[in-house]
Formats: C-alpha cells, structure tokens, sequence
C-alpha cells in the first residue's frame, strides 16, 4: 500500500464506540482498524472480521506433540533399548503405553501452548524490539481510535464521525507498513 | 448495552469512583512512583536471606550432600518437603488464572496477576531443589532424553521422577508464557505513559510493540481461552504426577491412591493461602484497596475452607484406609505418625490444615483482613508440616528396627529453605515495583459491569454513557452538528431557552404548591432531577405536559442523555404519578 490519508475518531466510551461502529458499517464504510485500551466484546463481529482461527491451529499442534511424544517413547522405550524393569519387560507399545500417558499428556499441552502462542505472536506481529504502532499513547489508557481510509470523502466521513459522539477526529496521512 | 448487566445483587469488584482512566492511574502508580522505605528494608532483608541461601548452596554443591541431615534412614527430608511445599503453592496461579477464567469468575482479574507472577516464582524455588540435590548440577541436562556418548542409554520413561521433570518444566514455561501474554497490553499502558526515555525503551521492548488492534484482542482473547483450557489440566497433572513419586513407591504411608486428588487439593490450600499472604500486603503498600476488595479476600477464604476440608476429610481417609487394609506396615507408619516421636509434626500439620480454616465459616472472621492474613500463614505452616510428616515419618521407622532414627536439619538445610524464601520475595518484590501487579486491561473490561461507579448509575436509573454531539477538535472546519441545524441552541442558564420551556410546560409557585417526588419517574435519578429543579420544573403536572418540542428542548438544555426522556416516556408517567397522588 502508499501512503494513504486516513482519518481517526476518538472515543472514549466502548458503547458509544460500538455504536459508532455499527453507524459507519451501516453507511458503508469500510473501518480499517480499531484500537482499544481492552478488549470490547461483540467488536470484531461488528466490524465484519472474520473469526479467529487460532484455536485450530492450538489442535494441529497438540496432535504434533501427540505424535512426537508417541514416537518419541516407542524409539527410546521400545526399540532402540528395551529394558525389563520390575519385571515387566517393555517389548510392546502397546502394553506399555498407560506408563507413558503422562509423557504424552504433557508434551500435547507443551506443543499446543507454546505453537499456538508463537503463532499469535507472528500472526499479530508481537515480537521483542518491534514498534508500537497505536496513533496515540492515549489508545492503551482510555481512548479508543476508529481508522478509516480517506478516499475523497473527508467531509462526509467527518460528519458523520462527529454524529457519533467521537470527542476528536484527526485526518492524517499514514504510511503503511 | 445489555451485556454489561450484571445482577444487582453481586457487589462491585472495583469499589470507588473509578472510569478507565482511574485504573490506568492507580495500576500504573506503583511502577512510576518511587519506592518507600519500608519495601527497602523488607527488600534488604529477603536479600540477606537469599545470599544466605546461596552461600548454602555453593557450599552443599563444593562438599556434598552429606552436609545435610540426611542419613541411611532418612534419605529424602527438607529437600523434598521444600520443593513439594514450593510446588504446592505454584499452584494457586494458574487455578485462579486458568480455571476461573473458564469458569467466567471475574473476580479472578484484580488477583491473577500476582498469582502468577508467585506461581512462576514458586516453580523457580521448587526446581532449584532437584537440581541440587542431583549433586553434580552441571550434569542436570541428563535427565533429558538426549543422545549421548554412553550408547543407546535413555532415560527411564517409566519412572515418576522423570514425568516430573517434564510435568513441571512444562508448567513452568506454559505459566509463564500465559503470563507474558496478558501482560502484553499493559506492558503497553505503561509504555505510553512513560516519561523518560529509557524507560520508555523497556516498556517498549517488553511490551512487543502492542497497538491494540481489534484483530490482536479477537486473537488474545482465543489464545486466552486456549492456554485456560491447557492450562487447567496442566495443573491437576503437576501435583498429581508430584504425588506419583510417593504413591508409586513400596514404602509404607507413601503407597496410597489417594495421593493424586489428596495433593492436588492441598496444594490449591496452601497456594491460596499464600496468595492471600501476599496480596493482603501489597494491596495494602501498593494502594489497591479499590481493587483487591475484602470480597476479593473473602472468597480467597471461602477457597482456602473448601480445600482445607477436602484436605482433612483425606487424611481421615488415609488413616481409614490404612487401618481397613489389614496391612500392619501401613497400619504402623499410621500409627506412628499420630503417637510417634514426630507426634508434634503431626498434630501441628493437623491443627493448621484442618482445623484453623474452619474458622472461615463464620462471615465475620473470613471479611477480617487481621484474620485472614494470620491463617494463610499458619496454613502455610501447616503445608509445610503436611510433606515433612509424610516425608520424613514414613522414612524414619522403616523395616528394620536396628536402623531407626530420627532427622536433624543442619544449618546448611535450613539456610537453603530460607534462601529460597528470600529469593521468592526477592522476586516478589522486583515484581511489585516493575510489573503492572493487576490485569487493567481486563478490570477495565468488566469495570462496566462489575465497578461501584457503573452499578451505581445503573441503579439510579441513569444510562452508562452520554453520546455528546460536540463540534470534535479537527484539522479541517466540519460542519456544525447542532441537534436544532442552524437554530440558536438554549444552554442551562440561558434565560430565553428556559423561559420558552417555563412557558409550555408552567412555571412552579414555591409559595403554592410542593415539589414532588421527580425520582419516581423511570430514567429519574437524582442528578436530573437537580438539573430539572434548577430549570424550574418541581411537579409532575409540569412533567406530564411534555411533548416531543419540549423533550428536544429539555435535551439541549441539560446536553445529556438524548432521547431519553421520550424513551421512557416521562410525562406518561408523570399523569400516572399525578393521578395516585
């Protein structure tokens, strides 16, 4: 993307925010972003974005862990050194599985947590050293910041910003990342 | 909205007049102020302890194990207690983070913070104690399913001791990211905030760059849930697998099924006790009474009496179960313990764990923060009292009678535990004055609901927000957004806006009539019943005869709640009113 004009509204109230929301979609605009102090239940739906789909990927990497863990344990319990420990020599996996249950439990939750956790961190842009992008300081306070691009409508944009209760618009001209 | 309805039954969970920005303001305060004397002093002497602790440890590591009091009898003593004692309280954290987020508690938000932040601490004080007593620490990577140069030797997968180090390097680094994760966004509160430069930096650096974006919070809150839902297991499997190294052994008071739930529940006991140790003082030195209420504290208690009872109905069942088995061995380790030369431990272990929470049944003592603070204590003594006797009263009368003895703690056993007690607060108290201690982003989040503010205007009839059409401050002019386009707007005081309503509606003779009851009308409260009054409208004659006119008229008088007046449709019920009058 260049560099586009974009125009911010402030709000300072979630529901008036997300009234103000709904007000803009239903005039057909496209909202690029939201900035928010915490999380506003409802937001994203009412934004038109689609549903996360991070849980999913929490379970592909669990079966990972899974796999690992079973694999893992039949090469070293089984194959590569079978051993008779008490007596109950460890020549299937099968048999010998519920002793290696809490191995598989642990290395499941290992795998999902941490996969999907770095996941979110890539997806969403997280890292150490990586630069805030919010406008202003006051989103991570008290105020919430609509964005939306600008395309030689600012005045109808700015009226009807102002028409739903935003305490400050700002036209800007923003430089993609 | 509708979603912020909450019964007005529940009391608030943030007390005080407190918006967003109060939070933001309160939570950052401890972070930007300075310490006082008193964290120095508490600070210094957790240092002396830790050093202390350290010195033990280089010393146990340079000459042995053999400088503890551990003999042929009692081969596992304080070092396993400490660690059984330290894991327990680990637990607290993820219970109150993970399950009461699953299972929607939003008193979790103003505690669970602190809870894991102890629960990291806690885990970290735990695993020192495996790894010294491995002896040689540098080779403590062997208990890792590594290749190595002996052949094909690996690891013994069937051994408890070996789940252990998975279970609980797992519940370590699962905690602690899960922890990170919701300190993200208010790392990023007191980015924006800082003044100086260098701090500034640090925040920006451990913050990872959260803006805040819809999309980052519709991901963190899924990634929330998820880590919740892995998290809860996670944490029962910890003290289960912790107990499997004793249920899963031969020896006499350790082999018992009941260990797993029986640990897990003492080891929720003595995290909440140790939750409610801590967070009773930094409330308290950090000014967060607003925050962590007394009905915060009251339900810590009502947690700690549940799981205190869950403990002691199983050390009846141990006793129960020892003497119905028939099996003289268990009969005797049992017995022993109750009458034995460690009766003292015993009995100690069973007044602090059993009896002391009872006391949280009656409402007076659980809402005293005196009290409460001196019972998570003699709980947390209790715990402690709890795995020393299973530890060590098992061990010290074993089969063979000629070898019977008893434990001694050297110095250098007792300088490592309170080494680690002060490395704890060490940690504890760094944490205190660096890291945002409560979840604003989350309080904020339920502050509508849930804060004394929002439940008091919802029960004064009032709506929670004010769309204010102000001209917005922008770079370019905008068009006027008076509600009257191009009319002369009335403001309160404007004599020919009020005159012009008087003059519909009539005016009020103070010499004549009384002024009613303005509340009675739904959507009333207090505050507009003022401005009404201060407008010059008393009666609910003067009400009822308004119309749509005076209704737009009245909101750009008052310049709140537009709408409203009609919505509610005050002069309907104002007739009404009149009428019963």
């Amino acid at each position: 993307m260049s560099a586009n004009k974009v125009i911010h509204a402030y709000y300072t109230d979630d529901d008036v925010l997300m009234l103000a929301v709904k007000k803009v979609k239903a005039a057909k605009h496209h909202i690029e972003e939201v900035y928010c102090p915490f999380p506003v239940h409802g937001l994203d739906k009412a934004m038109g974005l689609a549903p996360t789909r991070i849980a999913i990927t929490a379970f592909l990497y669990g079966c990972v862990g899974l796999t690992v863990a079973i694999v893992m344990m039949n090469y070293i319990m089984i194959e590569d050194w079978p051993q008779d420990i008490g007596g109950k020599p460890s020549f299937s996996y099968l048999e010998n599985m519920p002793a290696f249950v809490p191995i598989m439990f642990e290395l499941t939750v290992f795998f999902a947590a941490h996969l999907m956790v770095i996941t979110f961190y890539l997806r969403s842009r997280l890292w150490p050293f990586k630069e805030a992008e919010n406008p202003d300081v006051r989103t991570t306070d008290d105020h919430f910041v609509m964005e939306i691009e600008v395309h030689g409508n600012e005045q109808e944009l700015q009226d009807l910003l102002a028409d739903t209760g935003a305490v400050e618009i700002n036209i800007s001209e923003k430089n993609s990342h | 909205m509708a979603s912020h309805y909450e019964a007005p039954i529940r009391r608030p969970l943030v007390v005080g007049d407190k918006g967003y920005h109060d939070v933001t303001v309160d939570i950052a305060a401890p972070v930007e102020g300075k310490a006082n004397k008193h964290w120095w002093i508490v600070f210094s002497i957790a240092l002396v302890a830790f050093l202390w602790g350290v010195g033990c440890i280089i010393y146990t590591i340079s000459t042995g194990i053999g400088t503890w009091g551990l003999n042929k009898t009692v081969n596992w003593a304080w070092d396993i207690t400490n660690f059984v004692w330290w894991v327990g309280i680990g637990h607290a954290g993820t219970l109150i983070s993970a399950v009461l987020l699953l299972f929607r508690q939003k008193w979790r938000m103003a505690i669970n913070r602190s809870a894991e932040a102890m629960t990291i601490f806690s885990v970290v004080q735990a695993g020192l104690f495996p790894i010294i007593h491995m002896g040689r620490p540098w080779l403590a990577y062997w208990v890792l399913p590594i290749p190595n140069q002996f052949g094909s030797l690996w690891v013994n997968f069937n051994s408890p001791l070996l789940w252990d180090v998975f279970a609980i390097s797992t519940y370590l680094s699962v905690s602690l990211v899960f922890w990170w994760t919701g300190l993200l966004p208010d790392f990023a509160m007191i980015r924006d905030r800082a003044v100086l430069p260098f701090q500034k930096k640090i925040y920006s650096l451990l913050s990872f760059g959260w803006s805040g974006r819809a999309k980052d919070w519709q991901r963190f809150e899924e990634v929330s849930l998820v880590l919740a839902g892995l998290a809860t297991p996670l944490v029962l499997s910890v003290h289960t697998i912790v107990s499997f190294d004793f249920a899963t052994s031969v020896i006499p008071g350790w082999h018992t099924t009941i260990f797993p739930p029986y640990f897990v529940a003492g080891a929720i006991f003595s995290g909440f006790a140790m939750v409610n140790t801590l967070l009773i003082i930094m409330r308290k030195v950090c000014s967060l009474e607003a925050y962590i209420t007394v009905q915060h504290i009251e339900l810590m208690n009502i947690v700690i009496m549940i799981t205190g009872s869950i403990v002691g109905c199983a050390y009846i069942t141990e006793l129960f179960v020892a003497w119905y088995s028939g099996v003289e061995y268990e009969q005797y380790a049992f017995l022993n313990r109750a009458t034995g030369p460690y009766w003292w431990a015993y009995w100690a272990m069973m007044t602090c764990n059993v009896f002391s929470p009872q006391f949280m049944w009656f409402k007076k003592l659980r809402t005293s923060i005196m009290f409460s603070f001196f019972i998570s204590i003699v709980v947390n003594i209790g715990m402690w009292f709890e795995r020393f006797v299973i530890i060590v009263t098992s061990l010290h009368r074993d089969y063979l009678p000629s070898s019977w003895t008893m434990f001694s703690p050297t110095f250098v056993d007792i300088g490592i535990f309170i080494g680690t007690i002060g490395f704890f607060f060490v940690l504890f108290l760094l944490y205190s004055r660096t890291f945002p201690v409560i979840a604003q982003a989350e309080v904020k989040s339920i502050l509508k609901s849930s804060g004394e503010r929002y439940k008091k205007l919802r029960d004064a009839g009032k709506p929670l927000y004010t769309i204010e059409k102000q001209k917005p401050i922008a770079k370019e002019d905008l068009i006027t957004d008076d509600v009257l386009m191009g009319e002369v707007v009335p403001t309160v005081g404007d004599k020919v806006g009020v005159n012009e309503l008087l003059g519909t509606l009539g005016t009020f003779d103070a010499t004549k009539e009384t002024p009613d009851d303005l509340k009675k009308i739904k959507g009333v409260g207090p505050k507009m019943e003022e401005t009404l009054n201060e407008i010059g409208i008393y009666t609910y004659v003067q009400v009822g005869r308004m119309t749509s006119k005076e209704y737009d008229l009245l909101d750009s008088l008052t310049g709140a709640f537009p709408g409203r007046a009609q919505r509610d449709d005050w002069a309907g019920q104002a007739k009404l009113l009149n009428a019963k009058k």
